[in-house]
């Protein structure tokens, strides 16, 4: 063979070699989810590997499944089919061993406890001893800028900061992994873009693997190393559109960069195909 | 949840006032039906007992034998209450409710306890709750009347003492709002709570004790309130059957045989069992105010 052709053949070898030795943290492996024996298809056939430090988010219309799956790499919900491994082990142990720290919509504080008592919570529960406990308790709120609230009570703060505070708490005992569903999704717009670089501060401090779900292109574009796009009916993986291009650290120049843009356009046109392919079917 | 920015107040009221408007409110309250009172006596002794110009005649008779003055009520209770005797009827409506009290709040601490178990042990088990929750609300539907011989015979034959029957009709009608509203409690935490609990592989005695029960406890508060007021009721009627002298059940039944001659005793000795009742009521919300502060209590 001539010269090129081989140059592409050493090239191809040497990527399926790099790719097995790359460290997966999580490896979705054919995961269907059906409901009403069969007649709801929530999942079909969803194959991944995220790599560890990763930040990755599912970004799709609703209906496409996306936080099903999330819930399905924390093992809330099982599949029907296929598996969810986690640094080789399955995603019930993972959760038994407390690899995931999960972060929702509604920041779900207990109002009768303080900041600081909300953020102890998993740490009480995982029988921490109580000089560990407010030492973590006060890096984790100093982390999220509030260690002046520990004292305070969640109604006493705004949404923004009881999300920061739900964070912290996520974040409390050290998880490998970050799931987090729509966690912005109640925020108005100022406060949603300051929380997105409040999290990639986060996230760059302590290096956890971050799985985000969202409906919000630039939102996902703007946090992420890759953007999985999927589609729904039945639920699956259309697109992964790799946004690492896109300079570090992100901050509010990044948000007005051309490149930032042509990704957002690029993920734009795989939904809209997507949509297109659907209507058409 | 709301959530509030700390802001000043605009005006500063001092922080004895809504307290002591509170009070005054419930007194001119009851200014007020007083007032209702004496002023249907007018009316109706004016006009007869019936609308004019019609034979309608007035739901409730005017004359002070049917309805006694205010004044004659309160000034009975500064009389001897037996002829002879030497207690006015304020001390011994004192004492009776004295030990009827004691004899509800027997009842209410087992019926609490009881009803709270009971509660606890319906949430936990979806099946039990499904099987055993008819059967539940059936018993409230009972008659007491019915009910209250009953268990005062099962007493006597266990030879054990006549109050013990008493306390045990209480708790009867004091188990239930307990039961309900710990179910509503333990079951009013979102999803999301839930499945966070679940993300930190907690046991269900860690979700019982750090999420359900504390957000369990201004339900089971409402029920504690309402539970004060039943297991008064409880023991008085418990009473009658039981063939108990000294509580307010014996001094109830007496003044009702003397209704027709003297009604101001019986006025004055029902006035005196509610106010055991709210007595009760009160104390129970004394100690929610301890227990909750007041962004979590269900009723202001």
């Amino acid at each position: 063979m001539d010269d090129t052709d081989f140059k592409q053949s050493v090239s191809s070898v040497v990527k399926v070699f790099w790719s097995i030795t790359l460290t997966s943290v999580i490896s979705i492996q054919n995961i269907s989810k059906v409901y009403s024996q069969g007649n709801v298809t929530a999942l079909s056939d969803i194959n991944l590997e995220i790599a560890s430090g990763e930040f990755v988010s599912l970004l799709g219309p609703s209906g496409c499944g996306k936080s099903t799956l999330l819930r399905l790499i924390g093992d809330l919900i099982a599949p029907s089919a296929g598996m969810v491994l986690v640094n080789g082990r399955s995603a019930p142990e993972a959760r038994q061993s407390r690899d995931y720290g999960m972060v929702f919509q509604q920041a779900t504080l207990y109002d009768w406890r303080t900041v600081s008592k909300n953020v102890q919570l998993p740490l009480e529960i995982m029988n921490y001893p109580a000089a560990q406990r407010e030492t973590r308790t006060r890096e984790m709120l100093r982390l999220v800028q509030l260690e002046d609230f520990g004292q305070h009570y969640p109604w006493q703060l705004s949404g923004g900061m009881q999300q920061r505070v739900a964070i912290a708490r996520a974040l409390a005992f050290a998880p490998k992994i970050l799931l987090m569903d729509e966690p912005f999704g109640a925020l108005d717009e100022m406060t949603r873009e300051r929380m997105q670089l409040e999290l990639l501060r986060i996230w760059g401090q302590t290096q956890t693997t971050v799985v985000f779900v969202t409906h919000s292109i630039p939102e996902a574009v703007f946090l992420s190393t890759r953007v999985v796009v999927m589609s729904p009916r039945p639920g699956r993986i259309t697109d992964i559109v790799d946004t690492s291009s896109l300079p570090t650290p992100r901050d509010f120049e990044t948000r007005e960069a051309p490149l930032f843009f042509q990704k957002i356009t690029e993920v734009r046109e795989c939904l809209r195909r997507d949509e297109v392919r659907g209507a058409s079917s | 949840m709301a959530s509030l920015a700390l802001e000043a107040p605009l005006s500063v009221t001092p922080p004895w006032w809504p307290p002591l408007r509170r009070v005054l409110a419930f007194f001119i309250v009851v200014l007020v039906l007083c007032a209702v009172w004496e002023g249907y006596k007018v009316v109706g002794q004016a006009f007869g007992d019936k609308f004019p110009g019609t034979t309608l005649s007035f739901p409730v008779r005017s004359d002070d034998k049917s309805m006694p003055h205010i004044w004659t009520i309160i000034g009975v209770l500064f009389q001897p209450a037996r002829r002879g005797g030497e207690d006015i009827l304020l001390v011994l409506l004192a004492k009776a409710a004295l030990f009827t009290w004691r004899e509800a709040a027997a009842g209410f601490v087992l019926g609490s306890v009881v009803g709270f178990a009971l509660g606890a042990l319906l949430g936990r088990f979806v099946l039990l709750e499904r099987s055993l929750m008819p059967y539940i609300v059936a018993s409230q539907t009972v008659p007491l009347l019915a009910i209250a011989p009953m268990i005062v015979i099962w007493g006597g034959r266990l030879n054990w003492p006549a109050w013990w029957s008493v306390a045990l009709i209480s708790t009867y009608l004091t188990f239930f709002p307990v039961t309900i509203n710990t179910l509503r409690g333990l079951r009013s935490p979102n999803p999301t709570a839930i499945e966070l609990m679940r993300s930190y592989a907690a046991s269900d005695l860690q979700v019982l004790w750090k999420l359900r029960l504390p957000a369990a406890l201004p339900y089971i508060f409402t029920a504690l309130k309402i539970s004060a007021t039943t297991s008064v009721i409880g023991a008085i009627v418990g009473e009658l059957p039981s063939g108990i002298a000294d509580g307010l059940g014996r001094v109830l039944l007496t003044f009702s045989y003397y209704y027709i001659s003297g009604p101001e005793k019986l006025y004055a000795s029902v006035i005196g069992a509610a106010a055991l009742g709210i007595m009760f009521a009160a104390l129970v919300i004394l100690v929610e105010r301890l227990v909750l502060p007041e962004s979590r209590r269900l009723e202001n």
